[in-house]
């Protein structure tokens, strides 16, 4: 088995490599450039800048230096922020991304899954069709209304109450400037949970297994904890996988409303101006992210299913 | 002596379906004496599994049972979930048709042994280990140590079977419902696992329901058969006038079907001509009117109750010599 999530890892090195090389030469035929600011720089100016970044060498090789430097943990300078190198950008906007999407995953995990869960148990009920509904509203309703609205909820309406919360601004990442941002980070992940986890619950409930579990005279309770969660969760841990990922490494949408320095903001800063490794940085993260998250999907489910574990 | 363990009456069992309501098992009476086995045959689709998954409870979320089913002091078809998890696994257990899917794929099949015996009997987890290694044992399980620490997909098809038999035993209930037992086993295998069966039966007065298709381990083992067609009884009797002398034209084409080993091995299996009927829209009349060589016009009008004529059977060709057939 180990040897399996050996050859998984070594399998994403050359996946990752394909991210690089598709991003690199798809920035580049994008267009605009890197200095195209608002005030026009002078035709000299430009020609230093663009010698000073490479700009000008042929493209496989301003690749392959892009490629080497990589290899050895440096994401080259930002084009944007002068004094930063991309990679002190990110070791910046990473651990806040990360802070934000891993609370959102947790919060939702723990709404979503006992909602999805409970529905089952009283099939077509009041309560299911409850849940199914809130979870399709929350599926089809995009963060950035859910987001302006609780902000015009609790920062502009509240205001003055005791439910007042600072809605935008970072504030060093203190607990109340995080409460909105993680809400609507979170919404839309407890409602795809609580779908996946309801239909994979009826689906484990229909089992021959869970007939017999039931034929032994086990209380219901039993029945599903014991017998059904673990082949129900398969599916909510094959959505996880990527959704962790994603969450991760930073909402840009979220991150730019609320205006979190996390690394989602650096990427839309950084399409914007066009700032080729900023962009490239932020995405090679997100892709090994996906790879690892991926990766760890595959092991989890090796717990859900022996059968698995001798494959 | 002759004292009911299960008592059904008039059961019928419904699906409700997008194409229509499934008229799954029809007005079935049948029961089960102390230390007797009864047998029920029937093509596929016939109503043998769905008729004891309502007594057990165990119906899909679109079925629906009515009539009754006598346990002991109990009605299992009017009882709440908590009554029925107080005898399932306990006094009346059931062993179900695929061996393959029957057991929780992520769960040791020890543990899904000593869970019955947790649940019934109290039993601390050491006491329920040994017991349930012994039952391993009794059901020609060998290495039970060994293999009471595997997942069931390390075990064969065989020895799920057998994990699931040792399941319906282990607290020696008054009567198990076996859905084709023995499908998985090899010959002389089966013929241990119906030793063990009948060792039961004889010492201990436990009742048994078997399901099979296969007429050889009925003729082994039941001293009753019940046969089904279309969701409805249609011949009960003993095993010896089932075998000797049947009366209803369904049982003798099953019996002319099953191979014997007289026959010469070119010998073409005879079957019986035509398709089980749609359960959604049966047959006016007997529903085994359009595939019966002896039909006759009344067939089609009107249908045969189940009365005496020879056995108990549900055909007009028996009952018009019969005194006290259907009018
Ligand atoms: N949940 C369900 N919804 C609709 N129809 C069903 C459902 N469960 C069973 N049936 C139907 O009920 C009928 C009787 O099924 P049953 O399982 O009792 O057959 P059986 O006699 O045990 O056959 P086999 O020998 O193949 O096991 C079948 O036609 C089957 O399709
Ligand atoms: S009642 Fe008629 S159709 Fe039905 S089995 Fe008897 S003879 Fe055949
Ligand atoms: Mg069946």
């Amino acid at each position: 088995m180990w040897s399996y999530f050996a050859r998984r890892l070594l399998i994403g090195i050359p996946t990752l490599l394909a991210v690089v090389l598709f991003c690199f030469f798809l920035m580049r035929l994008a267009p605009g450039g890197p200095f195209d600011g608002e005030a026009p720089v002078p035709p000299e100016v430009l020609a230093n800048l663009r010698a000073r970044y490479h700009l000008d060498d042929p493209l496989w090789q301003q690749f392959f230096s892009y490629l080497g430097n990589l290899l050895r943990g440096d994401f080259g300078p930002s084009f944007k922020y002068k004094d930063f190198t991309v990679t002190e950008l990110i070791a910046q906007g990473l651990p806040v991304s990360i802070e934000n999407g891993l609370s959102a995953i947790i919060l939702a995990i723990l709404i979503g899954l006992p909602l999805g869960i409970t529905a089952t148990l009283s099939q077509n009920s009041a309560r299911d069709y409850a849940v199914s509904g809130l979870a399709m509203i929350g599926i089809v309703i995009p963060t950035f209304v859910t987001g302006q609205l609780l902000i015009l909820a609790f920062g502009v309406w509240l205001k003055g109450t005791p439910f007042q919360l600072p809605a935008g601004g970072w504030n060093d990442g203190a607990f109340l400037n995080r409460i909105l941002p993680v809400t609507v980070l979170a919404l839309p992940f407890v409602a795809y949970i609580a779908r996946i986890s309801r239909a994979s619950m009826i689906e484990a409930l229909r089992t021959n297994f869970v007939r017999t579990a039931r034929a032994k005279g086990l209380p219901y309770r039993t029945v599903v904890l014991r017998h059904a969660l673990k082949s129900a969760l398969t599916p909510v841990v094959t959505f996880l996988g990527p959704a962790t990922a994603f969450l991760l490494t930073g909402s840009m949408v979220i991150e730019t409303i609320f205006q979190i320095p996390g690394i989602g903001r650096y990427f839309v800063q950084g399409a914007l101006n066009r700032d080729y490794t900023l962009v490239m940085g932020v995405t090679i993260v997100g892709a090994a992210f996906v790879i690892v998250a991926n990766l760890i999907v595959d092991m989890l489910y090796a717990v859900l299913d022996p059968k698995v574990r001798y494959e | 002596m002759t004292q009911r363990i299960l008592d059904i009456s008039d059961l019928n069992v419904r699906f409700a379906t997008e194409d229509g309501e499934v008229a799954a098992v029809s007005d079935v009476s049948l029961h089960v004496n102390k230390g007797e086995c009864l047998g029920i045959v029937g093509e596929s689709g016939s109503g043998k599994s769905q008729t004891f998954m309502a007594v057990m409870g165990l119906l899909a979320a679109n079925g629906k049972a009515t009539g009754s089913a006598r346990f002991g002091e109990i009605d299992l078809l009017k009882a709440n979930e908590h009554t029925l998890n107080t005898v399932r696994g306990n006094r009346l257990a059931m062993v179900f048709q695929d061996p393959m899917t029957a057991l929780t794929p992520h769960m040791r099949v020890g543990r899904q042994l000593t869970e019955v015996l947790e649940r019934h009997r109290g039993m601390d987890t050491k006491a329920a280990r040994a017991e349930a290694v012994a039952m391993m044992a009794r059901v020609q399980i060998t290495e039970p140590e060994r293999r009471f620490a595997m997942y069931p997909h390390e075990l064969s098809g065989g020895l799920r079977q057998r994990i699931v038999l040792a399941m319906a035993l282990l607290c020696g209930p008054e009567l198990v419902i076996a859905d084709e037992p023995t499908t998985a086993l090899d010959v002389t295998v089966q013929a241990l696992i119906l030793d063990l069966m009948r060792e039961l039966k004889e010492k201990h007065g436990t009742g048994f329901v078997l399901i099979t298709h296969d007429l050889g381990v009925v003729a082994g083992l039941a001293d009753r058969v019940a046969v089904m067609y279309a969701g409805r009884v249609v011949e009960n009797a003993s095993v010896a006038e089932i075998f000797a002398a049947p009366r209803h034209p369904y049982t003798k084409g099953l019996l002319a079907c099953t191979p014997r080993l007289t026959d010469a091995p070119t010998a073409v299996l005879p079957t019986i001509p035509g398709q089980p009927p749609n359960l959604q829209k049966l047959p006016s009349g007997c529903s085994f009117h359009p595939r019966c060589a002896a039909v006759f016009d009344r067939c089609r009008a009107e249908r045969p109750a189940l009365a005496e004529g020879g056995t108990l059977n549900a055909c007009f060709l028996n009952h018009s010599v019969a005194a006290g057939g259907a009018a």
